[in-house]
């Protein structure tokens, strides 16, 4: 058929000879990174400004879609200032081991059919490894700029690290489930209809878990603005602050790619090149973040862990259990029928559940 | 409307209950003298028919001979209004017994006046200076400063 | 094992996003919980109190502008020369009285628009509400500067009066405003007034019973809000307010949402005001006659107004000279801080932005 042309999968050295493929893939995956990352603030900057009835950046190139690049031209100008009583190697560190688990994320991403840096057959769990890392990142930023607010941050993000984890890796558990494979080029060749249908609970647990990952609103406590200045980066200034700026998109960009890979059919799609459907639908993903970012208040550091372990992390062993029975029921592939039931029954569950629950906690007794 | 209670019906409703305290009246101020300050401020915010519950203001002004400080009550319940006054003489060290245990409003006030006119309010849990930092010298809204 | 712990010292302002001014709190935490609550003023105290001593009664019309709650400079004129007209028994003409309570309620209204949109950027709402906010509140500062040419300080009130009449092009301007402003606040409430984050960062957050309040002197929305029903305007009518029919709108648990909902109801209720003072403006004289060195007679006056934030009262003495003898400027957001660490202990860091944020303070006012 003419429209699935794509379907036939390339070779896996791709474009011919061991060190070419690492090399061009290599070479790809960073410019496609940055490429998007520029691509992101634009959107994000215009979108949001939409968002809050103003016009948004329009005076740099047409339609303003050099702004990033202005704003990236005017941070590497700035004064680079490290704070008197800093640990001067961790807080030059913190930025690159901030930034590059985003690239790493997405050596296994397929952007054809068996394109990618690398197809592990562990890929998926390779992703959970790797992304945590950024973690550390913001940990080193917020312990070594010798700064409260930095240092509430780091605190916060280990503790949040924890709970979104857990949920984050059960939704993901439930596609495994559906295919049997921990390869992400496998996971995409088997869904032959995008498994947001079979599994809507998990893509909403894994998106809600993704936005608290890469600290976007309402759960960006880590820089929360209003509260503690700006988080892990309170201290940074010049191109390490634009590490962390990039970072954020980079890790936004690769989380997209993730999510679209696993439950929004990655790059398979009519007509459009593989490489165009995949990245549409990172787009689409960004744009229902900027989207929460631009209605939603924060929220608190208590309620936001009581959400994750009383409310996520049970509806995420549920849908796990009930993905299970699916598949035992229809080993050969889940009936089209189920679609439905299964909207509905996510639905459900998440408003008996949300009744069920009290997110954090209130006053506490001092002194 | 807020009424302004006259002071002379508000002093006789005070003599009752307060020995040996001259009160002076003057239209709608009652003036104390600083000794007595706070039992009739004490008996103005728990007699019945007068509860003033509410410190308005707290201010101090400086007549030079003496230190006026002024208490603006009012009471929400029966919303009416009376100016207290005192005088308290001497420019080292003015003092007044301090109202912050019957009105927390004062809490703030008395430590703008004791900043800014340097009247100290005997009595205050944490009397310093609150526009000014600490050290700063003169009290300047003295008439003599500058 | 035991850990041990202690706490620590945050100091959060002079310089912080959210602190509305250079306010600062020496927070004491334990974690993130809030312990100890120290705040710290006077980084903008510019001594109006001072400066007014060497002033003309005239002259201090523009301070109050400026030393004073900059966000509702028409309210700080107003209380200024209320005050004045009762030291000095000035009879004021019935247009300018009218001017000066559609220039107070729009005033209002605009402040409550900063106030609320501001709390709720405190809250995390990435700026959305506050842009929306904006929208109105530049309609609004064009009618200032329509009848006073500034946006900010406006100088527009005087003794006995106010400086110029209105143009021609105001009243069907603010006509225009007064019918959209309604459609505009239910857009605010369908925005964020029941999503679900906001009720839970605000519902039962940084509660301030009644009898506190009132002990601790707080005014304006923040007492309302703890179920006081108390309103200059009402309990002791200045101006003209005894002929407008409003409502006092009062909340019952004292907490942020009930501040947030109490500002939000005053809009409907100034915008209330509006429309009755428009139909009912008489014409005539904008200002009477009043030798510009005025030399009040001795005495003395405490005037108070309802401003947006609470009471903002003027006491004046005078010693028949043509500056005052002493001027002290009883400031609603100062008085309303004294109860801060009562409402803040016990809760998180995140909290005691969006408490302060509902509180409202402009530090202009809080340091003078």
């Amino acid at each position: 058929m003419p429209w699935n042309w794509f379907d036939r999968p390339l070779p896996a050295d791709w474009p011919g000879g061991y060190w070419w493929h690492l090399l061009v893939f290599a070479v790809f995956i960073v410019g496609l990174t940055l490429t998007m990352v520029m691509i992101f603030i634009y959107l994000e900057r215009r979108g949001v400004a939409r968002f809050q009835i103003r016009p948004g950046p329009n005076r740099c190139g047409p339609f303003g879609i050099m702004q990033p690049m202005a704003d990236a031209i005017k941070v590497l100008f700035k004064e680079d200032i490290v704070p008197d009583k800093a640990d001067g190697v961790l807080h030059w560190l913190a930025p690159v081991v901030a930034f590059f688990p985003a690239l790493l994320i997405l050596a296994v991403v397929p952007f054809h059919n068996g394109a990618a840096l690398v197809d592990l057959d562990i890929g998926i769990l390779y992703v959970i490894a790797v992304s945590s890392i950024s973690t550390l990142g913001v940990v080193m930023a917020g312990w070594s700029s010798n700064n409260k607010y930095s240092l509430i941050a780091a605190i916060r993000a280990i503790a949040q690290t924890v709970s979104y984890e857990l949920p984050m890796v059960l939704s993901i558990i439930g596609v495994i489930v559906l295919t049997g494979s921990l390869s992400l080029n496998d996971i995409v060749a088997r869904q032959s209809v995008p498994f947001i249908f079979f599994q809507p609970l998990g893509f909403l647990i894994f998106l809600i878990g993704l936005m608290a990952e890469m600290n976007r609103s309402p759960f960006d406590l880590m820089e929360a603005e209003s509260e503690i200045v700006a988080g892990f980066h309170t201290e940074y200034s010049s191109m390490k602050q634009a590490l962390f700026y990039l970072a954020e998109y980079a890790h936004a960009f690769g989380g997209a790619a993730i999510i679209s890979t696993l439950f929004l059919g990655g790059w398979k799609g009519p007509i459009l090149p593989p490489l165009v459907w995949l990245l549409l639908k990172t787009v689409l993903v960004f744009a229902i973040m900027f989207w929460a970012r631009a209605t939603l208040p924060r929220v608190r550091i208590d309620q936001f862990m009581g959400f994750l372990w009383k409310g996520l992390l049970p509806l995420a062993l549920i849908n796990l259990f009930f993905t299970a029975a699916e598949v035992l029921v229809w080993p050969d592939g889940l009936p089209l029928a189920l679609i439905p039931i299964n909207f509905v029954a996510a639905g459900f569950l998440i408003v008996v559940w949300s009744g069920l629950i009290k997110f954090g906690g209130g006053r506490v007794a001092v002194q | 409307m807020t009424t302004a209670l006259e002071a002379r019906k508000v002093a006789q409703q005070l003599a009752g209950h307060l020995h040996g305290i001259s009160c002076e009246a003057d239209k709608n101020i009652l003036w104390v003298d600083r000794e007595s300050l706070f039992s009739v401020a004490q008996l103005l915010k728990t007699l019945p028919g007068l509860e003033f519950d509410y410190l308005n203001n707290l201010t101090a002004v400086d007549r030079f001979d003496y230190f006026e400080v002024v208490y603006h009550l009012s009471s929400v319940k029966h919303n009416h209004s009376l100016v207290l006054k005192t005088k308290c003489f001497g420019r080292d060290n003015p003092s007044v017994p301090s109202v912050f245990s019957l009105w927390r409003g004062a809490d703030y006030q008395e430590r703008e006046v004791y900043d800014l006119l340097g009247v100290t309010f005997s009595g205050h849990p944490n009397l310093k200076r609150i526009l000014l930092w600490d050290g700063f010298d003169g009290h300047p809204l003295r008439r003599d400063y500058l | 094992m035991v850990l041990r712990t202690e706490p620590f010292i945050l100091n959060m302002g002079p310089q912080h996003p959210s602190t509305h001014g250079v306010f600062r709190m020496r927070l004491t935490l334990d974690g993130e919980v809030v312990v100890d609550l120290e705040p710290v003023f006077g980084y903008l105290h510019r001594s109006m109190d001072k400066i007014s001593e060497t002033r003309t009664y005239q002259q201090i019309i523009p301070l109050t502008d400026r030393c004073l709650d900059y966000l509702a400079s028409m309210s700080n004129n107003l209380s200024y020369v209320l005050a004045v007209e009762k030291l000095a028994d000035i009879k004021v003409p019935e247009r300018a009285e009218y001017l000066r309570v559609i220039m107070a309620e729009m005033m209002r209204i605009s402040s409550h628009l900063m106030a609320v949109g501001f709390m709720l950027n405190d809250m995390g709402a990435f700026f959305t509400p506050l842009m929306y906010m904006f929208r109105e509140r530049e309609k609004l500062l064009d009618l200032f500067e329509m009848v006073s040419g500034q946006r900010l300080n406006y100088n527009y009130m005087r003794i006995g009066g106010v400086s110029q009449d209105v143009p021609e092009e105001f009243l069907p301007a603010l006509k225009r405003f007064v019918q959209e402003m309604p459609h505009f606040i239910d857009e605010y409430d369908q925005l964020l007034a029941e999503n679900e984050i906001l009720l839970a960062r605000s519902k039962g957050v940084g509660v301030l019973p009644a009898d506190l309040a009132v002990n601790s002197s707080a005014s304006g929305p923040v007492l309302r809000a703890s179920g006081v029903k108390w309103d200059i305007r009402r309990g002791d009518p200045y101006s003209i307010y005894d002929r407008f029919a409003f409502d006092i709108p009062t909340g019952t648990a004292g907490d942020v949402y009930d501040r947030y909902r109490v500002r939000i109801q005053e809009m409907r209720e100034s915008v209330r005001i509006l429309e009755q003072a428009i139909a009912q403006l008489p014409g005539g004289l904008h200002r009477a006659r009043v030798p510009y060195l005025l030399r009040p007679p001795v005495g003395e006056v405490y005037g108070r107004i309802e401003a947006p934030r609470g009471e903002l009262g003027f006491y004046l003495v005078s010693d028949g000279s043509i500056a005052p003898y002493r001027l002290h400027v009883r400031g609603p957001s100062f008085l309303n801080l004294t109860a801060l660490r009562d409402m803040v202990v016990g809760w998180k860091v995140a909290d005691v932005v969006v408490i302060l944020g509902s509180i409202d303070i402009v530090m202009g006012e809080v340091d003078r």
